[in-house]
C-alpha cells in the first residue's frame, strides 16, 4: 500500500479528529463517495484544480484511483481558500458522479449530457446524433447561414461581416478555449459576441 | 478587481454595496473576517440584511437601485468635513484640471451639456479638458518614440500630447474640483435619506465610518458585484465608487481599490479576451465602421499621446501577426480588413437587441457556449418567443438547459418551432487541462485529473472539430468572402491533436524569428515591453505576456510562471508573488504608486509597496508606473496612474456615455414619482427602452420595488448547482423574500405560494417572510421591498420549476455597457 502524501494527511487526520468537517459531512447519504471501510485517499493520485463557481479561483484537490475521480477537496496549500471550500465547491464532484443513497453505489451523474443530441425541426423531443454527423451538420447550417448574409462591402468599406449568427457565452471556458471560440467567430465575421460579462 | 482576494485583510473599513460575500463568495469572506479580527470596521449597504451583513459592525438598508444618490451624498460628506485626502487628490488626480467653459450641469433638466434629444446620445465635447501647450513625439532616429517610425510599422500620424490647463490652488471655478464640490453640494443628507430610503443616524454614521479611510494611512475597500452594475447606471456607480476610494486616497493602497467580486469562474477571462460585441482581446477596441474603418484609423483614435497606451500599436500588430500569421504583411495591414467591422457604436449586437435581430430574422443562427440565456437574460418570456425565430441553434453545455430546451418550455407548442437544436456535450473541468483567472486577475492552472465521461469532449476539441469542417467547405466550394475563414492561423497542434498549449503560447506572445509552432520552438517573450509594431512579434493577449514565458519547456505547464506554488510574502500583506502569476506583469495590486506620496514615501509605513529611497525605487510590488528608465531609477513624479494619458486619475471624465459625474437617476421601474434631485427623473441615455416588448409597468400597477440574488448552495441559472443532489437537498426551491407587513397587508402566510406578476410574466414561487426586508420611507412614501432568488427553471432532473423569475425583470440597459437592470424593477404579489 503506497500512501500520497495528503492520503497519508488525510488518514492521520481522520484518526485523530472524528469530528472534522469533511467526516461530518461524508457522513451524509449524499455525499458518501466510498463506503468501503478503507482509507478514503489510499492509492490516489492527486490533480490541482480551480473551482468551477465563483471568481475567488480556490484551488481543489483532485484525487484519481484507476482513472476515476474519486474524492474532490480544498487545496490546503492554496493561498486563498486555504483548503476550504464552499457547499457547492465541496459538491463539484457530483458533477460527475453521483452515490445512491440506499445502495451506496456510485454512478454517474445521470443529469449529465454525455452524447450530441439533435432536435429536429417540430419535433417534441430529442434524438440521438454522432459528432461526425452534428459537425457536419452544423458546419454546413454555419456556411448557409454565413454564405446567405455575409456583407464584404458596406458604402464602399470592407467591413467583412456575417450578420446572421450569434455567439454567447465563454465565462465557463478555460482561457485558450476562450480564444479559439473568438477566433473562430470572429474570422467568420461574426460581431454579436457576447458573454456572461455582460450580464 | 485592482486587487486581489487575499488583499482584503489589509483594509481598515470594508463597505459591501451591491455585493455579499458572505453568500456569494464563501471562501474569500475569510479575508475579510481576517481584517475585522485586527480592528476593522465592516459595513453593509444592501436593501436586505445579508449574511454578510450578519458580519458586519453597521448595517444600512438602501432602495435597490439608489446607489448614486448613496455615493453622491458620501462624496459631499467628505468634502463638507474636510475629510479628503488633500495632497492625493491634488496629484494624483485631475481636480486641478481646468475645464471647457461651455461645460456644465442643469438640475432642472438633469442634463448635462452637449446633449441630443433626438438620438438620447451626449456630444463630450464640453467635458474636455482647456489645453494649456501641445507638444509632439520625437520619431527621429534615437527619439523617444522612434518605433512608430520604424520599417515595417503601420503608417500613422502620433497623436498630439495636450497639456492640460490646471489650477494646483483648486480655486478656479472651471476646474474639475469646483464643479466637482458644485455638482455634490446638492446631496445632502435629507435629501439621501429620503431618496435611498434611509434613517439619518445610520447614514451619518456610515458616511463618518468610512471616510475615515481618508486618513493618508489608513485604506478602505468597496466591494461590489452585480448589485451595482445590473442598472441603468450600473457603469455610472462603479464610476461613483472610484470617485470615492480617490477623494479618500484609497486606490492603490493594500487594503484598498475598487473591488469587483466577479460571479463566473472565468469572467476574468472573457473580459480579458474581449468577447463582447465592441472589445478586442486585452481591453483594446475592435475594428468598427466609424473611427476603425482601418489600420492607420484604429492607430490614430486609439492610441494615447501619453502613458502606457502609447504602446498600443505593438499590441494590436502583435495580436493581428498572432491571429493571421504569415498571412499578415505590412503590405496588407497585417490582415486588417479580413476582421469583421462592428455597426457603428457598437451595441446593437449585444445580448438585449440580439433577441429583438431574431425576431426580426436578421439573425437566423446561434451559439451557446456555457450559457443559458433562456434562464438569464432579462424577460426571458420574450427570449423564448425571440429564439423560436432561428433556423438552428448550437448549445455546448453539460446538461439540457432552459436555452437547449427552449422548445420544451410549459408556454411554447414544439410541433410549430422549426429550429434545429444540437445539444454537445462538454467536458467537465477537472476532465481537459487549462488556464483560468480569477477575479484578482491571477492566471491559474488546472490540470486534467480523469477522462472526459462517455462522449464528452473539450470545448476546445469542439472548436477544433467545427473549424476544420467550416474550412473545409470554403476550401472546397468557396462562398462569401472566404479568405478570412482560410488564413486564420490555426496551428495549435501538439503530435497532430488539437491542444491549448500552444494556445498558450499565442497569447503569451513570441517572437515569429524562431518560432515554429508544429516543431513546438518557440521564442516566447517574457514581458510585453519586448513587443514592437514591425511584425517581429506575435501575442493574441499582450496584457498576459510572462505567464508563459519559458521557452525551454513550452509543453510544460509545470515550468510556466501560472503553475508556481510559491508562498513567500516578504511584504507581509499577503501578495503570494510566487503563486502563480497576475497580470499585468506580475503586478499584485493595481495603481501602486500611489501607495506613496508625490516624494515616494508610504503613506502607511505598515503597508510598503514601492518606496523611493532617494536613489531607486524598493518595490514588493511589481511597480504600475515608470520606476526605471534603460535600468536608470525615474525619481517619483505624479504620474500615479500612467494607464491614463493624463497619468491622472479622473473625478471628472469624459469617456463616459452618459455624463462625466455619476448623477442619480430613478431605475426604468421605480417605486417612487419623483426625483428630488433633478428633473431627468430617469436616466436620458437608457437603451431600448422604447422595445414594446419591455413593456415598462408603472406603481400604480405595480408598487412593489423588486430586486433578485443567488444563494450559496446555487449557482447562476442552476444548470450544474441542480444537478448535484447534495445542493438540491440543502436548497430545493426558489422562493421570494418580503417583510412581515408586506404579508400582512397581502395576507401571505408562512409556507404559501406567491404569484409574482408584471406586464412581462408570471411566477409563482414558494415564500420567506422576513425581517430581513422592512418597508421603507422614500421621498415621503412607504415602500415595499421584495428579493427573489433566480436559479430554477423546467428544465434538469432535480427540482426543476414552471417558473422563470427572469420572465419579470426589464430588457432594458446601461448606455455604457447594456447590461441590464435586473436588480430593481416593479412587480406585484398576491397569495397564489
Amino acid at each position: 500500500m503506497t500512501l500520497s502524501r495528503r492520503g497519508f494527511f488525510k488518514a492521520t487526520g481522520a484518526a485523530l479528529a472524528a469530528t472534522m468537517a469533511y467526516e461530518v459531512t461524508a457522513a451524509s447519504p449524499a455525499l458518501a463517495v466510498e463506503a468501503s471501510g478503507d482509507w478514503k485517499l489510499v492509492n490516489t493520485e492527486e490533480y490541482t484544480n480551480i473551482c468551477c463557481y465563483c471568481a475567488g479561483g480556490c484551488g481543489s484537490l483532485c484525487s484519481v484511483r484507476d482513472g476515476e475521480l474519486v474524492n474532490l477537496e480544498g487545496d490546503p496549500d492554496h493561498p486563498i481558500n486555504e483548503g476550504g471550500l464552499c457547499p457547492k465547491g465541496a459538491a463539484m464532484l457530483q458533477l460527475r458522479n453521483v452515490v445512491d443513497p440506499a445502495t451506496g453505489a456510485v454512478s454517474k451523474n445521470a443529469d449529465r449530457v454525455t452524447k450530441p443530441l439533435v432536435r429536429r425541426p417540430g419535433a417534441a423531443d430529442w434524438e440521438p446524433i454522432s459528432w461526425h454527423d452534428a459537425i457536419k451538420e452544423i458546419a454546413r447550417k454555419v456556411k448557409e447561414t454565413r454564405d446567405a448574409t455575409f456583407v464584404e462591402v458596406e458604402d464602399g468599406l470592407t467591413v467583412n461581416r456575417c450578420e446572421g449568427i450569434a455567439s454567447l457565452g465563454g465565462s465557463q471556458q478555460n482561457s485558450e478555449e476562450e480564444y479559439l471560440i473568438l477566433k473562430m467567430m470572429r474570422s467568420l465575421g461574426l460581431v454579436a459576441i457576447d458573454n456572461q460579462a455582460r450580464v | 478587481m485592482t486587487s486581489h482576494w487575499c488583499d482584503f485583510q489589509n483594509a481598515d473599513v470594508i463597505l459591501h454595496c451591491g455585493s455579499n460575500s458572505a453568500e456569494n463568495h464563501p471562501v474569500s469572506a475569510k479575508w475579510l473576517n481576517r481584517a475585522h479580527e485586527r480592528g476593522a470596521k465592516w459595513i453593509v449597504v444592501d436593501p436586505r440584511y445579508t449574511r454578510t451583513a450578519e458580519l458586519a459592525d453597521i448595517y444600512c438598508p438602501i432602495r435597490s437601485g439608489t446607489d448614486i444618490a448613496f455615493y453622491g451624498g458620501l462624496c459631499n460628506y467628505i468634502i463638507e468635513h474636510d475629510l479628503w485626502q488633500h495632497d492625493y487628490v491634488l496629484n494624483y488626480t485631475n481636480a486641478s484640471y481646468l475645464l471647457d467653459p461651455d461645460y456644465g450641469f442643469d438640475p432642472a433638466t438633469g442634463l448635462y451639456s452637449g446633449f441630443d434629444a433626438d438620438s438620447a446620445t451626449y456630444s463630450n465635447r464640453s467635458w474636455h479638458y482647456q489645453v494649456e501647450s501641445e507638444s509632439h513625439w520625437d520619431t527621429a532616429p534615437g527619439g523617444a518614440y522612434a518605433w512608430a517610425a520604424a520599417p515595417g510599422v503601420p503608417a500613422f500620424t502620433p497623436p498630439t500630447v495636450e497639456h492640460p490647463k490646471r489650477d494646483m490652488t483648486l480655486a478656479d471655478p472651471l476646474c474639475v474640483w469646483q464643479q466637482f464640490k458644485k455638482h455634490y453640494s446638492r446631496y445632502d443628507l435629507d435629501t439621501v435619506c429620503a431618496i435611498c430610503g434611509m434613517d439619518k443616524e445610520t447614514l451619518e454614521l456610515v458616511y463618518a465610518t468610512y471616510a475615515a479611510s481618508g486618513a493618508p494611512d489608513k485604506s478602505g475597500t468597496i466591494l461590489y458585484a452585480l448589485g451595482q452594475t445590473q442598472h441603468t447606471y450600473g457603469a455610472q456607480n462603479t464610476r461613483a465608487m472610484c470617485i470615492v476610494q480617490l477623494l479618500l486616497g484609497n486606490i492603490g493602497m493594500a487594503g484598498g481599490g475598487v473591488n469587483a467580486l466577479r460571479g463566473e469562474p472565468n469572467v476574468q477571462g472573457a473580459t480579458d479576451m474581449g468577447m463582447m460585441v465592441n472589445e478586442h482581446p486585452a481591453y483594446l477596441k475592435w475594428p468598427n465602421t466609424t473611427d476603425r474603418k482601418s489600420l492607420r484609423d484604429w492607430m490614430e483614435s486609439q492610441t494615447y499621446a501619453d502613458g502606457y497606451y502609447t504602446n498600443k500599436p505593438k499590441f494590436l500588430v502583435s495580436s493581428l501577426k498572432e491571429w493571421w500569421g504569415e498571412h499578415a504583411t505590412a503590405d496588407n495591414d497585417y490582415g486588417y480588413d479580413w476582421w469583421p467591422k462592428v455597426h457603428a457604436g457598437g451595441l446593437a449586437d449585444t445580448i438585449i437587441p440580439s433577441f429583438e435581430m431574431m425576431e426580426q430574422g436578421k439573425i437566423r443562427g446561434y451559439f451557446n457556449w456555457g450559457m443559458n440565456p433562456a434562464n438569464s437574460a432579462p424577460n426571458t418570456a420574450n427570449v423564448r418567443q425571440c429564439m423560436s425565430n432561428l433556423d438552428w441553434l448550437v448549445v455546448v453545455d453539460q446538461v439540457a438547459t432552459e436555452s437547449a430546451t427552449f422548445w420544451k418550455a410549459p408556454d411554447m407548442d414544439p410541433a410549430s418551432i422549426d429550429t434545429t437544436v444540437f445539444l454537445l456535450p462538454c467536458a467537465l473541468i477537472f476532465e481537459k487541462p487549462g488556464l483560468i483567472l480569477n477575479s484578482g486577475r491571477w492566471i491559474q492552472y488546472r490540470h486534467q485529473a480523469v477522462e472526459p465521461w462517455d462522449e464528452a469532449k473539450p470545448d476546445y476539441e469542439i472548436c477544433d472539430l467545427l473549424w476544420r469542417e467550416i474550412r473545409a467547405l470554403y476550401e472546397a466550394e468557396g462562398g462569401a468572402n472566404p479568405a478570412p475563414v482560410l488564413n486564420a492561423k490555426w496551428d495549435y497542434y501538439v503530435d497532430g491533436k488539437i491542444d491549448p498549449r500552444p494556445v498558450a503560447w499565442a497569447l503569451n506572445g513570441y517572437r515569429v524569428d524562431g518560432t515554429d509552432f508544429a516543431r513546438a520552438e518557440v521564442d516566447l517573450c517574457s514581458g510585453y515591453g519586448e513587443l514592437a509594431a514591425d511584425g517581429s512579434t506575435a501575442c493574441a493577449m499582450w496584457i498576459y505576456t510572462g505567464f508563459w514565458a519559458n521557452s525551454e519547456a513550452p509543453l510544460d505547464p509545470e515550468k510556466q510562471a501560472c503553475c508556481r506554488r510559491g508562498h513567500e510574502d516578504p511584504s507581509g500583506l499577503g501578495l503570494y508573488s510566487n503563486w502563480s502569476f497576475s497580470w499585468p506583469s506580475n503586478r499584485r495590486i493595481l495603481y501602486n504608486r500611489a501607495s506613496a506620496d508625490p516624494a515616494g514615501r508610504p503613506w502607511s509605513a505598515d503597508k510598503v509597496l514601492v518606496e523611493w529611497t532617494g536613489e531607486a525605487w524598493k518595490t514588493f510590488d511589481q511597480p504600475d508606473f515608470v520606476a526605471a528608465q534603460g535600468g536608470v531609477p525615474v525619481p517619483p513624479n505624479d504620474n500615479a496612474f500612467f494607464m491614463l494619458w493624463e497619468q491622472n486619475a479622473r473625478l471628472e471624465s469624459y469617456a463616459m456615455e452618459d455624463g462625466p459625474l455619476p448623477e442619480h437617476y430613478e431605475p426604468f421601474e421605480s417605486p417612487t414619482d419623483v426625483n428630488p434631485l433633478n428633473g431627468a427623473f430617469s436616466s436620458p441615455c437608457i437603451r431600448f427602452a422604447d422595445y414594446p416588448s419591455t413593456k415598462r409597468g408603472t406603481n400604480e400597477e405595480y408598487p412593489i420595488a423588486a430586486t433578485t440574488y443567488s444563494v450559496v448552495e446555487h449557482w447562476q441559472t442552476g444548470g450544474q448547482t441542480r444537478m448535484c443532489p447534495a445542493l438540491i437537498e440543502a436548497m430545493p426551491t426558489q422562493f421570494i423574500e418580503l417583510s412581515p407587513e408586506l404579508a400582512a397587508e397581502k395576507g401571505i402566510k408562512a409556507g404559501d405560494k406567491v404569484r409574482v406578476w408584471n406586464n412581462r410574466g408570471s411566477a409563482v414561487v414558494d415564500c420567506v417572510i422576513t425581517h430581513r426586508f422592512k418597508p421603507m420611507t422614500v421621498n415621503g412614501k412607504l415602500t415595499h421591498l421584495v428579493g427573489m432568488t433566480h436559479h430554477f427553471g423546467w428544465a434538469g432532473v432535480y427540482a426543476t420549476s414552471e417558473s422563470m423569475v427572469n420572465d419579470l425583470t426589464p430588457n432594458v440597459g446601461d448606455p455604457n455597457t447594456q447590461v441590464p437592470e435586473y436588480k430593481a424593477f416593479l412587480v406585484d404579489i398576491e397569495k397564489a
